[in-house]
């Protein structure tokens, strides 16, 4: 699996299968980018569960913060984790203990670990590094397009009318559109100094 | 199956725009609005809080603009972009960014003499200085790198004298320093040139030339190649620390590889307001569809009227990157394989009088400041878009008092050699 480039397929079916969302690092600070995310896919019918140890008691968007994922009283399909690449080893050991077993690792922006990734994917999990699930629905549906962002896909197709509103769907036919080879290459630089 | 990355010419007429969901149409429609509802109160507050993506209000951002953002972010390799009412404009929002007052920019002395203009006058008053460098001497750019330098800028080919700029090796310097380069790729387009491939960490336009192309309509674009850590050295605190304007947010933190768009949006086009018309994103937009036909029509006519420049009695020199021989050539080569541009310009051998003659004589070339355009346009740079240097600084800058700038259209290219042979025996 080449984890320095997904294709759109990918990620199109990862976001349309999962329902619930475990956040590992969730943040109530409003302008947080954990925040900011748990909120969008919140509204767009995940079932977000913040999990956070310095946070148990309190709730993020009515949700109780967990303690840690196996706290977590349901099955859950994805857990999406807002922590640097030292801390991902560990939250990929605690998901391999659950059952049933999460379906996607998923680790945001700046975020990688190659050997983390290799051991879920030995399990049977698909992954998926160094991305933010918000951005990449965002990107899919082209809602993202809105803030002038290359959303590095192309259409012909008519798209589902929007709901709730201006919510774009996930659902929109596209193909592969402008590639971002300079910032790709600048990411990987920076994930190998 | 793996995606696959569709070519210059499809992104040309699809990037950007999709059927409109609700009604189907096809084009990109003009949304001549100022403001958008929003869903309820927490929508409204979710968008003013850059918590979701949507429109607001037109001075921030509009659906028509936004698809000649991503269209020109697609055709550049960009990550993002921001339109603007004009290349200025543009200027300005990028600066605003990255400099302080007391702070400082390494600019190529072969520039569009509004772009001297602007760096040396109006933003001296914002306590912005620049400094600078000559591109055909890329230790001149090393020599001018202080603790206070936040950007180098260049443009890629230079107005007026269709020079062709050494990009990497200026973008080895920037690097060096740990400042952006940002380069003004008005000239060439991506058609011809994309700085960003070439190590480019921003790229500007004015839209107002060969990618609207038609002389009908102003504008300018900021292209982030989200490839710079704005965060790295904290010399970009725009981007790199709590706004408090949105209450703390990090903007490359929260936006990671667009973020300088988005910063030139939120924090520059929200707060100094030069948006764009809806209605001339639309007519640039169009323009930009045929693009790449435009150039190769542009580029085979300056090269037929180059050649025919060079080989006559009255001229005494040819500034044509594209002619085998010229200066640049081999940087042509290298950087603009499909052609060296339609801008360049050339002095005839009775110097400043015969080149006022010449313009005054010529019948299809149009007299006016601009380039870029379908028509061939012709201007004497000294007089007026250069007119406020010195001799000696519109000597470097590529403008002295006996050149003669021409842009070529995409007539049929017999007919404006004739005009000028007619014109230079009149």
């Amino acid at each position: 699996m080449n984890h320095d480039a997904y294709d759109d397929n990918y990620i199109r079916a990862i976001l349309n299968s999962v329902k619930s969302i475990a956040m590992v690092g969730a943040s109530p600070v409003n302008v947080r980018p954990s925040y900011f995310a748990f909120k969008y896919l919140a509204q767009r019918g995940y079932d977000m569960i913040p999990v956070n140890p310095g946070h148990v008691g309190k709730s993020l968007l009515g949700k109780p913060f967990v303690a840690s994922l196996g706290d977590i009283d349901r099955p859950i399909d994805m857990i999406d984790i807002f922590r640097n690449s030292s801390h991902i080893m560990p939250v990929v050991d605690e998901a391999l203990k659950l059952s049933p077993l999460p379906k996607v690792i998923w680790m945001q922006l700046g975020a990688r670990d190659d050997a983390a990734a290799e051991k879920a994917e030995a399990a049977g999990m698909k992954v998926v590094m160094n991305r933010c699930p918000k951005i990449e629905y965002g990107r899919l549906s082209s809602e993202i397009s809105w803030m002038g962002v290359n959303s590095r896909t192309l259409s012909s197709k008519r798209a589902p009318i929007p709901t709730q509103g201006m919510r774009l769907s996930l659902n929109r036919m596209s193909v592969g559109g402008g590639e971002t080879a300079a910032s790709d290459r600048a990411a990987k630089n920076k994930s190998e100094p | 199956m793996t995606d696959r990355h569709p070519g210059f010419s499809t992104l040309a007429v699809h990037a950007g725009a999709q059927p409109d969901p609700t009604t189907g149409a096809r084009a990109t429609p003009i949304y001549q609005t100022t403001s958008f509802v929003f869903n309820d109160a927490d929508h409204a507050a979710s968008l003013f809080g850059l918590q979701a993506f949507g429109n607001i209000y037109t001075r921030i951002g509009n659906p028509t603009n936004a698809v000649l953002e991503e269209r020109v972010a697609a055709l550049e390799g960009g990550t993002a972009a921001l339109a603007v009412a004009s290349g200025h404009a543009a200027q300005v929002v990028v600066f605003q960014q990255l400099l302080m007052p007391g702070d400082e920019i390494i600019a190529a002395r072969k520039l569009y003499g509004g772009s001297i203009n602007q760096f040396t006058h109006a933003f001296k008053s914002f306590g912005w200085n620049v400094a600078w460098a000559d591109s055909d001497d890329i230790a001149s750019f090393e020599r001018a790198v202080t603790p206070h330098t936040k950007a180098i800028f260049i443009e890629s080919i230079a107005n007026p004298s269709g020079s062709i700029t050494d990009i990497e090796a200026i973008a080895a310097v920037a690097r060096k320093a740990g400042v952006p380069l940002i380069v003004d790729n008005t000239l060439a387009t991506p058609y011809l040139i994309r700085p960003i491939d070439h190590g480019a960490d921003i790229v500007v336009h004015s839209l107002t030339k060969f990618l609207g192309g038609h002389g009908n309509s102003l504008g300018g674009i900021i292209v982030d190649a989200g490839t710079f850590d704005w965060s790295k050295d904290n010399k970009y605190p725009m981007l790199s620390d709590p706004r408090p304007e949105y209450h703390g947010i990090k903007l490359q933190e929260t936006f990671g590889n667009f973020a300088f768009a988005i910063a030139c949006r939120v924090l520059g086009l929200r707060d100094l307001g030069p948006a764009l018309s809806p209605f001339n994103a639309f007519m640039i937009l169009t323009g930009i569809e045929t693009l790449p036909l435009r150039m190769q029509k542009h580029c085979e006519n300056a090269k037929a009227v180059a050649e025919f420049l060079a080989g006559h009695p009255k001229v005494a020199a040819v500034n044509y990157a594209g002619l085998a021989g010229d200066k640049y050539n081999n940087l042509a080569r290298k950087y603009a394989p499909k052609g060296a541009g339609a801008v360049f310009t050339f002095s005839l051998k009775d110097g400043y009088d015969a080149g006022v003659n010449l313009v005054s004589n010529l019948k299809l070339f149009s007299h006016l400041a601009n380039v870029g355009d379908t028509r061939s346009l012709v201007i004497h740079p000294a007089s007026t878009t250069h007119s406020q240097l010195d001799d000696a600084a519109k000597v470097k800058s590529g403008a002295a008092p006996d050149v003669v700038r021409l842009s070529i259209g995409i007539e049929d290219k017999e007919d404006l050699i004739a005009d000028l042979e007619q014109a230079l025996t009149a």
